[in-house]
């Protein structure tokens, strides 16, 4: 292929990522490297839901039971056994759990693995399902996840969580993880299966004419998701080194969901682009629920107003634009061009990024 | 796609990346209580008790220099990520001296390892999961923990009850119910020398409402106790439908029963429930539970719950320690916090052992007549 | 067991299940009509139980007038919810109908916390409702013995309405086809408010008999019991009235039950719910009672 300048763009793009990256992590203080690396973990997880909800068309809102089963594997996989005999104070962890210590990057693969394994075996009835059918039964799915995690004392701790997890979420591990699912999700985009995906989703029966098979290509697509889960989850949890049962509810499916729907459902730049701005919000609408200081005089703060503007712009947004930020379109540098930033490509094709 | 996360954090930069320099002439004492969700009564409770402290003693003495002490409430939403987004904010933007809190003890677990990482002690208040502070020494406590309460509970259950059959109930999804009753079971075993003192553990999860089948059960065992930790909204009902019923075994619990609402919900059912607590305006212990209690009732007209008091004194604790430190250094003043003995807390003296938990004694209350009323105090 | 406990249990289970009978009725007459699944359906239903706590609390009324005041204003609100939050989208993909149902019932929970507050409220019940009985060995409030004859009434009330009046034959023509229902010159929007409305009325019903029963009140009070009464009404075949009814009581047996004779199970009862959900979508799909549904292409 010639090289064209929108590959040099590219080029130069992910040179500036990189170097943005090292003067991040060098510069900026924990606090913002904190909500960085949650942005990161953001675009994992919310490119995870949109593979199933946006690029197949299987509205799940199981993710939350799909994160937990990856970060407790993960964080059982990585403690130390001193830290396992330490969290387990009330009834001892199983014998076979209690020395096995593994190194980060395998540790995160088998969760990732767990977690597709679990979603395979979820899948594999559940998405017999339909729309809304489908939506309450893998709802219910990660549900009785949670439930069981809590039940299970001398796996998981129960209620009393897990702590201690090593602080393996640093920038060049979240980082690279976010990247690569980016760029995993634009090579299926672009891939064949990328495209049986897409004829599953906006029409099953014409899609099974064609002679995809509709329920196996359900099933993959559900289990990478939910590896991609598995891991994001994974990632929380070492961010926060403590996890326990209570993280894991349907809010937290919510959150993903209000990134992939303002980012556009079916667009992998519009769910980057809304991980980072929902997960900065987050942190900048703080003063809508606190009391308000202004210097001389206090209000009493609304506690839960946030929240109130949250449901908000999602409610917004299904009503009045229904395609998200970025609709399903996606980047490509032929837009910044047609907006007469850049100087056009020499040839009239786009060249997607 | 790669360029279109370049000019985000960027953004984030300029969103999050101005810190103030701290004024070198206040000392500031980090907030870390859930203003929201779940937890958020209990939250604002401590505050109370946090910010009249405040008022009493606005400053403390460094060295030579007098320094006037600054709050700064940060809100960790009673959740997990939130939780550990607020403490990174307050350690490292707000460069707070001290942390107090966190109500909800998974909460404090989040904020231990950047307590920790960034060498500022930190204060639980009422946090009573042992995890919080083991393995991590910049965590200290001013409340006793769940092993000292459950065991309390069965020893009152033995000596002052005379029960020799119990049963539990526990809220399975929350550490503390499940904390409390694990300890509760062991030492009343021990008490009974009976293995099967114990007639049934039964189970429920947070925001159940009907617990009918778990009572019908119970009724059956027919026990001479039963011992039921756990939230208060639950408690109540669970108390209420009992008493409907017809069991009239007497109810203990732990002290997150003691708020309003627990009788305002629980009505005339909750008469003679029997639980464990921290705090008893009745009987003042130290000099500081005076002062405390004349100042408290002075500007909120009412009586002060237990964890009102541990605030009051998690804020005297901190404030202690730095002037024994005569330093702002985070390690001086942990080990000035480790080194303080019988500290004169309005919830009692306040000694740190070797896992910088509070041992102190604990007060045993039950309602009458619709109030909260003190039975006993049990020594360590 | 011995026979006095499991008639108590079985006592326990008939005031439960008579309850979520009676929420799982508005789920099945809303998704029989729109094919939707109202999320918020559990948030109306705090809703009303809030509505009729602060007529007593605030404006002392007594609690006959406050029943009957909440009822009216939580299904004005059920209509105002359908005409904000679904109507716009009648004809958009039911993902985003979706997506809008779980956006309003968020909006309308955060909306409660900071209207209401997060702690939770005592309700005072009525004493003719907090009265003890006992029949032999069994014990049973006079609530619980309400709940059941007015989810009885209901269910023929609305059996006439739908089979035997002009607006229930609409109703099930809209049901059957909506675009068919408006070239008869029914006014399917008008319709659909009906049934939202009454609905909502039921939710409404539901929630005040709830805080009778469990006087207690919090903005997530309505988030598990809406979501195991929808699960009752797809047991039951949804859109079915009967089946939302069988599926209410066959729900709450099976809960209270299940615990009754596996007692080391009862840290799992949540899931219990669920799995029946998907062990009856599986076998059966289209529930207990339900007609099967063929896709048209």
């Amino acid at each position: 292929m010639r090289l064209q300048r929108t590959h040099l763009y590219s080029l130069a793009a992910a040179a500036a990522f990189v170097v943005l990256l090292v003067a991040g992590d060098l510069f900026f203080d924990s606090f913002t490297l904190r909500v960085a690396h949650l942005c990161a973990i953001y675009v994992v997880l919310a490119l995870s839901l949109n593979l199933v909800n946006g690029f197949t068309g299987l509205f799940s809102l199981g993710h939350a039971g799909f994160m937990a089963v990856g970060a407790y594997t993960c964080a059982l996989l990585t403690m130390t056994p001193e830290q396992k005999e330490m969290n387990f104070f009330l009834a001892p962890i199983v014998p076979w759990l209690a020395q096995v210590h593994l190194p980060f990057v395998p540790a995160l693969l088998i969760a990732g693995l767990v977690a597709a394994l679990a979603g395979f075996v979820i899948g594999a009835p559940a998405l017999r399902l339909k729309d809304d059918y489908l939506a309450i039964a893998t709802l219910g799915f990660a549900e009785i996840i949670r439930v069981v995690l809590t039940n299970m004392q001398s796996i998981t701790n129960g209620a009393l969580g897990l702590k201690g997890l090593p602080m393996y979420s640093t920038t060049w591990v979240v980082w690279p993880c976010a990247a690569l699912s980016v760029a995993f999700m634009v090579l299926l985009a672009r891939s064949s299966y990328g495209r049986a995906l897409k004829a599953v989703r906006d029409d099953e029966i014409a899609a099974g004419a064609m002679g995809i098979d509709v329920f196996r290509v359900k099933v993959v697509s559900f289990a990478t998701s939910s590896f991609m889960a598995g891991v994001g989850g994974a990632l929380l949890g070492h961010l926060l080194t403590t996890i326990d049962p209570k993280m894991f509810t349907f809010m937290l499916t919510f959150n993903i969901l209000l990134v992939v729907v303002l980012g556009g459902i079916g667009s992998i730049t519009g769910s980057v682009i809304a991980a980072f701005g929902v997960t900065i919000l987050m942190e900048v609408l703080r003063f809508l629920d606190g009391p308000m200081n202004f210097g001389f005089f206090e209000t009493e703060g609304r506690p839960g107003l946030r929240m109130v503007v949250f449901s908000l712009v999602l409610m917004g947004v299904v009503l009045f634009r229904q395609r998200g930020l970025m609709g399903n379109r996606e980047f490509s540098w032929s837009m910044f061009s047609r907006a007469g930033l850049l100087p056009r490509p020499v040839e009239g094709k786009d060249s997607r990024a | 796609m790669q360029r279109s996360k370049l000019f985000l954090p960027v953004l984030a930069l300029f969103a999050f990346g101005a810190c103030k320099p701290a004024k070198p002439t206040t000392v500031k004492l980090g907030v870390f209580e859930p203003m929201t969700g779940a937890n958020a009564a209990g939250g604002a409770m401590e505050v109370e008790g946090i910010k009249l402290a405040n008022q009493l003693y606005p400053s403390v003495k460094v060295g030579d220099k007098e320094y006037k002490i600054e709050l700064v409430v940060s809100d960790n939403k009673s959740d997990k990520v939130e939780a550990a987004n607020a403490a990174q904010r307050l350690v490292d933007q707000d460069k707070v001296n001290v942390v107090l809190g966190s109500w909800g003890s998974s909460l404090s677990m989040a904020a231990g390892p950047i307590v920790k990482d960034k060498k500022v002690p930190a204060i639980a208040l009422s946090a009573t999961n042992p995890l919080v502070t083991k393995g991590n020494d910049y965590y200290f406590r001013v409340c006793f923990i769940d092993p000292f309460q459950g065991t309390v509970m069965a020893n009152y259950a033995f000596k002052d009850l005379h029960a020799k059959k119990a049963v539990i109930i526990r809220e399975v999804s929350n550490d503390y119910s499940v904390g409390l009753a694990k300890f509760f079971v062991d030492s009343f075993k021990k008490l009974t020398g009976d293995e099967s003192a114990i007639l049934g553990e039964l189970n429920y999860n947070t925001n159940d409402q009907d617990f009918t089948a778990q009572l019908t059960t119970l009724k059956s065992m027919k026990p001479d106790v039963i011992f039921a930790p756990g939230n208060y909204t639950e408690s109540a009902l669970i108390i209420k439908q009992a008493s409907e019923l017809g069991i009239t075994a007497p109810f203990l619990g732990g002290d997150t029963w003691e708020t309003p609402e627990f009788i305002d919900v629980g009505k005339k059912a909750t008469e003679g429930a029997v639980f464990s607590t921290f705090f008893a305006t009745e009987v003042p212990i130290t000099d500081t539970s005076k002062v405390f209690l004349d100042a408290y009732r002075k500007q909120y007209n009412k009586e002060p719950a237990a964890v009102t008091a541990l605030g009051f004194d998690g804020y005297l604790v901190a404030r202690a320690a730095i002037e024994k430190a005569g330093s702002l250094d985070g390690a001086k003043i942990r080990d000035a916090l480790a080194s303080i003995q019988a500290f004169p807390g309005a919830a009692g003296l306040i000694t740190f052992d070797q896992n910088r938990d509070a041992t102190k004694s604990a007060v045993i209350k039950t309602v009458k007549g619709g109030k909260f009323t003190y039975l006993t105090t049990v020594q360590p | 067991m011995t026979l006095p406990l499991l008639l108590q249990q079985l006592a326990n289970a008939l005031a439960l299940g008579s309850l979520y009978a009676l929420i799982a009725i508005g789920y099945t007459m809303v998704y029989g009509i729109l094919r939707l699944i109202n999320f918020a359906h559990g948030d109306v239903f705090m809703l009303g139980a809030y509505v009729a706590f602060y007529c007593v609390a605030l404006f002392l009324l007594p609690w006959w007038a406050s029943f009957v005041i909440a009822i009216v204003v939580t299904a004005l609100l059920g209509v105002l919810l359908e005409r904000v939050a679904y109507r716009p989208l009648r004809d958009s993909p039911r993902i985003s109908v979706m997506i809008s149902a779980i956006g309003a019932s968020f909006l309308i929970e955060n909306v409660a916390v900071v209207l209401f507050g997060g702690r939770p409220k005592g309700v005072a019940v009525p004493d003719i409702l907090n009265v003890k009985l006992a029949f032999g060995s069994v014990s049973i409030m006079s609530v619980s013995l309400v709940i059941p004859i007015f989810t009885f009434v209901i269910l023929a009330v609305l059996l006439w309405v739908v089979g035997r009046t002009r607006t229930g034959m609409a109703m099930r023509a809209v049901s059957t086809d909506l675009d068919a229902a408006r070239l008869q010159a029914i006014d399917v929007n008008r319709i659909i408010s009906f049934t939202f409305g009454s609905g909502s009325l039921l939710a409404a019903f539901g929630g005040i008999l709830w805080s009778y029963k469990y006087p207690q009140l919090n903005p997530l009070m309505g988030v598990m019991p809406g979501l195991k009464c929808f699960i009752a009404a797809v047991i039951g075949g949804i859109g079915n009235i009967q089946g939302a009814v069988l599926g209410g009581f066959l729900l709450g047996g099976i809960e209270l039950l299940t615990i009754a004779f596996l007692p080391t199970l009862t840290g799992y009862r949540d899931a219990f719910a669920f799995v029946l959900l998907i062990v009856v979508l599986l076998v059966k799909p289209s529930g207990l009672l339900g007609s099967r549904q063929v896709e048209k292409v």
